[in-house]
This record gives structure tokens, sequence and C-alpha cells, in this order.
């Protein structure tokens, strides 16, 4: 193990004193380059000090120090990343809530759900969507679909070959060979052997397609496929009992 | 060499050293120290994931009761680490659960965690006790279900600042109705309603409960319910304290004057002033006071703080104004630590008298104070001297001018002085975030004055390289170096390689670092990783001279991550660079 060493030890033998090199009147100076290639010479890359010859002032270095001045006067802030630095949940405090006006809770949850609804559909809505029988979940973009015939295509393709893989009983699974991959149909009508179901924002259990689409986007957490003959199971239990399973 | 101790002897001695530091100190001293040290460490502290791995950690200790992991970078909590950087915590706790079954507790700090990492955490570890995940995100509310329902021996639960999918009201219930032993939880960073039905009974059974955060969505009315309930609560956080009418004034104070031993109040969610008072009865005895989401005028703030006699850490809104802040010089005598928050931050002009005066006030009126966060919108280098002579005990100083690179606005210099003036008088100092207008000079007082510096913060400051390569080879104890646009190149990093290897990490974003000054960096320092992170696109093809967007160079016994998204790159560990191995 490395005991604490000198620092003055480890220093490359090129080092040189700096001390008296910044005495001198010269500067180091960056060069600010873009993808801008031209005629630059390359950059002397050694784990030492710039020789003489690289503290030139350059053109660009130039402008970038009168475009310093320029902004030394007081402008209207651009939006500049991360900038100030407090986090997200600390921006906009001023405006979400009014000063010293009484806010009713029922405001504050519609305001947040607004907020969270703008969130999903700006960010790309996923929801974890299981299937019986099968142990790894998947996810799915709600927003990736404005029908419930589309989002039923895509769990037939999210789920399908992970069915099959689960009903391979021979262990042997040969990359690209989907004859045993049964598609997955009828998730919405009860006509298949499995239905589409899904757990909404007050934990009931719902049965996928009975509202408009965007309703149904509004308030899903996430999707189950079921066996449909497990349907009159459950409301035979009641949808209390299925939450805590969920 | 024979020991003089005997290893029981020693390990004795090691059981008072507790602060990591000082175990890694003493694993230093010979292999047969480390070797004692390493069979009873317990505790064990990583402030960067990346600087070792989980097999290198369960090597090396074997008995690990508690265990505390940091990822991303400080500027991830500003959206200046892309999604996907990294830092999950998973690999780790299939380690640690492979070898730790005694685990009692797990603090995670900026890392990503997800519903199966806590799955494997609830089953995993049937002696948790303590689980605080502190700015991470990755999970949804039914890892935290998994928690609930398994973690049988768990008294702390922590989410604080964390981003929490939130898919069900319900995980709260899954906390098992004969499990009595929680001590303290903190969801005040969920948006979404919890089931209060469920909060209430656990909070009813939990004698023990001494931290109750609460969310935004908890309305007022309920919180003396709560309350009666668990009188013994010593820090309290409320949701939204807002009611519609003063109906449920009185039960409520009458709540809070049951609370003899609270000291700690957060959360305030939309004030309405009203019902401030009703803190009142218990406002002599706080210690720690959060109004930060309190947007209610200076003249309320100020009734309620100056009750607040033996408050230590103070943190508001900027609309408690330097008049507010006078009344904090003159109430709270003990006040050690003031965080002051700005309102508005995107607006230009100020809309709330807050200035440098009531910094200056704070620090010539509480004596004890040693830990500043302050954003203001106009600074004065004679305000900074006052106050580096006012309090020469400050340890942290955050000072943020909301405008990039303001300078003195009475003498339109720079503020060199103000915070040469810090760093020399406040000798203790360890921690330092600027802003304004900053030279190079700024950086030649910091390297010679802040021997004791650990941490630096600099946006948008300096003139040439120089200003890198004082800090880099003045500042002996600094171990974390933020940067971001600011006018450093490859020069100052490159004379200073060696240096890096003595501090934990350096960050460097809308620099002037090339790609080849990355490049060479990794190649000659085997210990240390030079992560690039850049997302444009055709990064090959860009030549060697351009600058990078940001680069993440940290020290590391472990080299190479196997986890690296297409956007980060770890320069010169191979004859080419190293990409991706997707």
């Amino acid at each position: 193990m490395d005991g604490r060493y000198s620092r003055k030890e480890e220093m490359h033998p090129q080092l040189l004193d700096l001390n008296h090199m910044i005495t001198d009147e010269r500067n180091w100076f960056a060069k600010k380059d873009d993808h801008n290639l031209g005629d630059e010479k390359k950059l002397e890359l050694r784990l030492g000090p710039p020789g003489v010859e690289d503290w030139s002032v350059t053109d660009a270095h130039k402008n970038y120090k009168s475009s310093q001045k320029a902004s030394h006067k007081r402008s209207a802030p651009a939006p500049v990343v991360g900038w100030p630095p407090i986090r997200s949940f600390r921006k906009n405090i001023a405006s979400s809530s009014s000063k010293q006006a009484p806010v009713s809770d029922s405001q504050n949850a519609i305001v947040s759900n607004n907020e969270k609804m703008v969130k999903n559909c700006q960010k790309g809505f996923f929801v974890k969507i299981n299937m019986n029988g099968v142990p790894i979940g998947r996810k799915v973009d709600l927003n990736a679909y404005d029908t419930y015939e589309k989002l039923s295509v895509a769990v037939d393709q999210l789920f399908r070959g992970l069915l099959a893989a689960q009903n391979d009983t021979s262990g042997v699974r040969i990359n690209g060979n989907h004859e045993h991959e049964k598609p997955i149909t009828g998730l919405l009508d009860g006509n298949g052997e499995y239905t589409l179901v899904y757990e909404d924002n007050e934990g009931d259990r719902m049965l996928v397609g009975d509202v408009p689409w965007h309703m149904f986007v509004s308030s899903v957490k996430r999707l189950r496929v079921i066996k449909s003959s497990e349907i009159s199971n459950i409301s035979r239990l009641g949808n209390k009992q299925e939450k805590s399973k969920v | 060499m024979t020991q003089s101790f005997p290893e029981e002897v020693l390990e004795h001695v090691f059981s008072f050293l507790t602060s990591h530091t000082d175990r890694n100190a003493v694993s230093l001293v010979s292999k047969s120290w480390y070797d004692t040290e390493r069979w009873c460490r317990d505790h064990v502290f990583i402030g960067n994931c990346y600087a070792v791995n989980p097999r290198v950690l369960t090597r090396r200790f074997k008995e690990v009761k508690a265990v505390e992991l940091k990822g991303k970078p400080h500027f991830a909590d500003f959206n200046l680490v892309p999604e996907g950087w990294g830092g999950c915590v998973d690999p780790w706790i299939v380690e640690m659960g492979r070898v730790y079954s005694g685990l009692e507790e797990i603090r995670l700090k900026r890392m990503e965690v997800t519903d199966e990492g806590l799955e494997m955490v609830a089953k995993g570890f049937g002696k948790l006790k303590v689980l605080v995940l502190a700015s991470c995100d990755g999970f949804s509310t039914d890892g935290l279900a998994a928690v609930a329902a398994n973690c049988r021996n768990l008294r702390v639960l922590d989410l604080r600042e964390c981003e929490v999918e939130e898919l069900s009201c319900h995980w709260l219930s899954h906390f098992p109705d004969s499990f009595t032993l929680l001590e303290s939880l903190n969801i005040a960073c969920l948006s979404s309603e919890v089931s209060f039905s469920a909060l209430e009974r656990l909070v009813s059974r939990s004698p023990n409960l001494k931290t109750l955060k609460l969310n935004r969505t908890v309305p007022l009315e309920k919180l003396s319910t709560l309350l009666q309930r668990a009188p013994q609560l010593v820090e309290f956080g409320t949701g939204a304290y807002s009611a519609e009418g003063l109906d449920a004034y009185s039960s409520l104070a009458e709540a809070f004057s049951g609370c003899k031993k609270l000291k700690s109040l957060s959360g305030f969610w939309d004030v309405i002033p009203a019902y401030l008072p009703a803190v009142y009865s218990v406002c002599s005895q706080l210690t720690s006071l959060n109004l930060s989401y309190a947007t209610t005028q200076s003249p309320d703030l100020s009734k309620i703080i100056s009750h607040c006699h033996n408050l230590q850490r103070l943190v508001v809104l900027d609309y408690i104004e330097d008049t507010g802040l006078e009344t904090v010089a003159t109430s709270c005598k003990d006040l050690k630590e003031l965080v002051v928050f700005p309102s508005d931050p995107y607006v230009a002009d100020a809309n709330v008298p807050l200035t440098e005066q009531g910094l200056v006030s704070v620090s010539q009126g509480c004596t004890k104070l040693h830990s500043v966060l302050y954003f203001c919108r106009q600074m004065s280098n004679s305000a900074l001297v006052s106050i580096s002579k006012n309090r020469p005990n400050i340890t942290c100083f955050r000072l943020c001018i909301l405008e990039p690179r303001s300078p003195d606005y009475l003498t339109l210099e720079p503020l060199d002085t103000g915070f040469g003036s810090i760093v020399e008088n406040c000798k203790q100092l360890t921690r330092l975030s600027m802003s304004g207008l900053l030279t190079d000079r700024v950086f030649e007082y910091i390297g010679k004055h802040a021997k004791k510096l650990d941490m630096l913060s600099i946006a948008f400051a300096g003139d040439t390289d120089l200003g890198l390569h004082y800090i880099l080879s003045g500042c002996d104890s600094l171990r974390k170096l933020e940067i971001r646009d600011c006018p450093f190149g490859d020069k100052a990093l490159l004379a200073n390689a060696s240096k890096l290897e003595t501090m934990r990490s350096l960050w460097m974003s809308s620099c002037f670092v090339s790609f080849g000054a990355c490049k060479l960096l990794g190649q000659k320092m085997p210990r240390l990783n030079v992560e690039v992170i850049d997302e444009r696109e055709n990064l090959n093809s860009i030549p060697e001279n351009v600058p990078v967007e940001k680069v993440y160079i940290y020290r590391t016994v472990c080299g190479q991550r196997f986890d690296m998204p297409d956007f980060v790159r770890i320069m010169g560990k191979d004859k080419a660079d190293v990409y991706n191995l997707s």
C-alpha cells in the first residue's frame, strides 16, 4: 500500500518551477476551438507547462475576451442549462402557488395532476405491464399509441416470444426460430385466451377498452395480461383483495 | 516485524475510531494494522461508486453492517449529467447480498435504484434497519412496497429529494399490521397522494416514531390527527399548510403544543399566514426550521422566526428580505447554518428586497454562523470583506449571484478581493462556491490561502489556464473540484496531472479541455478514469484539439467501467480510445 507521498516527488521531472514564469508578463491563454479546424498548430500535449511560444494571444482568444467585457453589463438572463444551481423541485415556487391566497386542496390536486399529465405527455409515458405466467415484466410507452387496437398489437409483440420461451420445455431455444410462437389475440374482446386489464389511479382493476383512449391514458397506472378464465374469479373476490397483490 | 500489540488490543483501540478518514489512515500504517482494521471495520463509506467495485469491497471487508455509497457527480443535481450516465446500485446489492447477510444500514446518494434492486434489498437483508435514499431515482412505489412488506426490522425509511415513479398510493399499506418499529419516515418528495388511512394506522402503531416528513398532498386538516397520535415527534414536516376557513386552527395549535420534544419543522407548502401562529408554542424549542416552500411575505416569516430563539438551522426563500434577516440576526443567536433560496430565479430584476445586506446583518449578529448558502442578485467586495471579518469561523460559504459574471454592483469591479478576503480570513473554510465576475486573481488568492478547502465549485469565472493552475497547485486539501463554463483548457490540467490522483474527482463542463488532452491524461495516469461525456454525433470524426462537452476525472482502483452509455467514453485506456462495448 502506498503511504502518503510528497507531491514534489511525484511531479514529472520536466515540470519547471512555474512561479517565476508566472511573474513574467506572459499569460496562459486557452485556444477556444469549436469545430473550426483551420491551420491550428497542434496543441503540444505533454505533462509539463507550456513553452514560451504557446502563451501568445490568439485572435480567437481576443474575441473571447472582448465578448466577456460586453457581457459585464447587466442584460436579461438567457436561459442557461443548470443555472442557477437549484434542484428542479425548487423551480417555479413563486408561480406554482399564489402568495397568501387561500388555495383549496382540490385545486392543488388538479394542478399537480395536470402537471403530471403534461410531464407524461412530454416524456413518453411508460407503464409496467406484466403477463401471468411470465416472470419478467415489460414497459410500454402509452404515448406511442392512440387506439386500443394498436396497444393490443404492441402487447402481442412484447410477450409473444417470452410466452413461447416459458412454455418451451425442451430447453433448447434456437435464435430466430419463431415456429412455436403463438400470437396473442383477443385481448380486448374477451374471446382470446388472455385479456388485458389495468390498474387505475384509485387502485381498482379495470377491463381495458371501456372508456375513450385519452381517459384511459390519464388514469392508467399499470397493465396486466391475465388469463380470461380468471376474470370471473376476480369479480367474485372483489377489487379490494386484488389491490394488495398488484 | 513482530507486532507489539495483540490483535484484540488493536481492534479494541480501533473501535473508538468512527470516522472513515481515521479508519483509512490507520489502515495505511502497516500491513498488520491494515489486516486488523479490515476485519473489524463494519461501517464503510464509498464516496465515488466507480472508485472501487463491489468485489473489491467484499474482498476487503468481511462483516459490514452499514454501507454508504455515492454515485453521480454533484452537478447531476442541476441536470448537467445526462440521463443514463450510470451509478446504478444493483450490482452492489447483488454482491453485498451474497456476503453481508447482517447488513443493517444502506445509505445511497445520487444513485440509480431500481425496483428490482429494492426487492433484492427487501428480501436479501433481513436485518435491515436503515434505508436512506438521497437524490436517487429509477424506482417506483412498487419497490417501496416490497421494502415495506419485507423489511421486518426497518427503523428508518428516508426518501430525501428522490424522484419516484408513483404508480400507486397504497404502498404504505404493505407495512404489516404487526410492524411497530418505525422511527423515521420521510416521504416529502412524493407528489401524489398516499393513502392517509394507511399512514395514520402506521403512525398510530409506531411508538418510537421520531421523524415524520409528510408530502404536499397531506391536507392541513389531518395534521392534528397525526400529531395527536405521535406527540413524541422530534422532526415533523407538514404537507400543504393551507385550508379553507379557520376551523382547523384550534385543534392544530393544540396538537402542536402537545409536541414537547419537537425540534425541527419543515414542509409548509402553500402557506396561509393565518395558520402560522399554530406553531408558536413550539418555536422556542426549534433548532431547525425549513420554510423554503412557504411563499409568505417577510412580516409573517419574521414573526415566526422571532419566536425561534434556539434556532440553529434556517432555510428560507428570499421573501424573507433584508428586514427579515435583521430579525434573524437579533433573534437567533445560536444560528449556525443559513440557507436562502430564490423564489423567482429566472426573472432578471429583483422583485424582492433581498440584497447582500441581509447576509451581512446575519454575519454580524449570529456569532456561531459557520455555513451559508445564499442566492441573491447583487454583491459587493465590501460586503464580502465585512462578512469574512465578522465571521472568520465560516467553514462552508456558497454564494450564488443569479446573473453570471455580475461585478461588484457598487464599483463594477470583479469580486476577486471579496472572495479573496473570505479565503484569507476564514481559515477553516472547507467548502466554497463562487459566482459573479471573477478573474484569475481570485484563484491566486484561493491557491495561496485556502489550505483547508475540500470542495470548490466554480462557474463562469476566470480568464486563462492560470486560474485552474493556481487551484490545483495551491489547494492542499482539495478533494472535489467542479467547474462549468470557464476558459480553462489543457495546459493546467496536464501540468497538474498528479494532483488529480490525490482528489476524489474533477468535473469540467463547457470549458476548453480537448479530446486529445483527455486521451493523453488517461494514457499517462492509469489510476485515473478520464470520462468524456459528450452527446454529439460522430464523435469519432471530431479532431483531437476540439474541446469536449464534459469531462469527469476520478481516481479509481478498478479502471474500466462496464456500464457506460454511448455518450460516455473512458479515454486513453487502450491503444485506441475505448469505445462502448455494445
